[in-house]
């Protein structure tokens, strides 16, 4: 039976792989974003005790690689924004 | 000060307390000092497979809440002088185990021990949590099949955001240890490939430990597969893995490759 087996169904290793492969970048992906967001709100938190700054203004990025992610921070301040502590 | 491995994976029923008693038995063959330590509080397994279960006296739950002392409760093997024992309770209260308690537990253990290694409960709650918590290496379990890569992955980012060592910014070393693995499936293609959860996972190999009817008498008689029979191939894995642990650069065989035409033809069956 086994012989007949290999010729008649097609190996399913290969789907799995692929499956998987699409599934955890995904998933890592979303990880990911529920750390960003968290991080996006402390972070706000901590600059609003000490400039004022347009939540919209605040850009965070994720960028997971094999070894290390990298985290980009970009905050816009305006020039005349009120500085409340020095 | 010993070093702590965590043996995890999410999913259970993948090898993991199987592992922990097979790695702990093959460091103390090395005339190392060993724990093993339960961590699967309300669903203890680590003391049948170690042949144990008849001399828990004092459990983990026991020590962290003051009712025994460590050396009391650690059950010291019959056949390995220096290796031990610290069995999980009964007990269904999930919060019997309180990190302050486990950390106390931990920073004792290493102080007396070459090797702690934990035996983590399936799941990503606190039970598994708090036995990666004071890992120094992790050990994850894995087998090549779809849903225990996916939990795998699970538990490599808690590894790498939820313990002491990644709150401090070091980094965890982490090995895969890819168990049950049937050479004929791989042959026939319905196998995960080793080389394809290498790549989906992206940690370094730890070894690989056959399917083997071997792992099952060892756990019918009260033994760790690496003392019940230390010449059969799931235990020379695991000797592999163990040396691979203590730093000795072993190289990497896969079971099963060496079978030729004939064993190909006819083993399938018996396998
Ligand atoms: N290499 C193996 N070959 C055959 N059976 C195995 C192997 N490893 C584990 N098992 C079996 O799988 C089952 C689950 O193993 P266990 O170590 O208890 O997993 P976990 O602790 O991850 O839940 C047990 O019945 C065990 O005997
Ligand atoms: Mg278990």
């Amino acid at each position: 039976m086994s012989i007949f087996r290999l010729f008649n169904k097609p190996r399913s290793a290969p789907l799995a792989r692929e499956r998987l492969q699409v599934l955890l970048s995904h998933e890592r992906c979303s990880m990911d974003k529920d750390l960003v967001s968290l991080l996006r709100e402390e972070i706000l938190a901590v600059i609003a005790k000490h400039v004022q700054v347009d939540a919209d203004k605040v850009q965070i990025k994720m960028d997971r690689g094999e070894h290390v992610s990298i985290l980009e921070i970009d905050i816009e301040i305006p020039r005349d924004a009120e500085v409340l502590a020095a | 000060m010993g070093k702590v491995i965590v043996v995890t994976s999410g999913k259970g029923g993948v090898g993991k307390t199987t592992s922990t008693a097979a790695l702990g038995a093959a460091l103390a063959q090395r005339n190392e000092k060993v724990a093993v330590v339960d961590f699967d509080v309300g669903l203890r397994n680590l003391d049948l497979i170690m042949g144990a279960e008849r001399r828990v006296v004092y459990d983990i739950v026991n020590v962290i809440q003051g009712d025994a002392k460590l050396p009391q409760a650690l059950i010291r093997d019959k056949r390995l002088d220096n290796l031990f024992l610290l069995p999980a309770s009964q007990t269904r209260d999930k919060d019997a185990l309180t990190p302050e308690g486990v950390e106390q537990v931990m920073n004792d253990l290493k102080r007396y021990f070459d090797w702690i290694i934990c035996d983590s409960p399936a799941g990503i709650e606190r039970g598994a949590t708090l036995a990666m918590r004071h890992a120094d290496v992790a050990v994850v379990v894995t087998n090549p099949e779809v849903s225990s890569v996916r939990d795998s992955d699970r538990i490599i980012g808690m590894l790498d955001s939820k313990t002491l060592k990644a709150e401090r910014g070091e980094r965890m070393e982490k090995h895969l240890l890819l168990t049950r693995y049937d050479s004929n499936r791989a042959e026939r293609g319905d196998m995960l490939k080793v080389e394809d959860v290498l790549e989906i996972l992206s940690i370094p190999l730890l070894g690989i430990i056959p399917e083997s009817m071997d792992v099952l008498r060892a756990s019918n008689i009260g033994a760790p597969v690496t003392i019940a029979d230390a010449r059969s191939a799931p235990a020379m894995a695991y000797f592999d893995a163990a040396r691979r642990l203590a730093g000795e650069n072993v190289p990497i065989s896969i079971p099963g490759e060496k079978r030729g035409i004939f064993g190909k033809i006819f083993g399938r069956k018996a396998a």
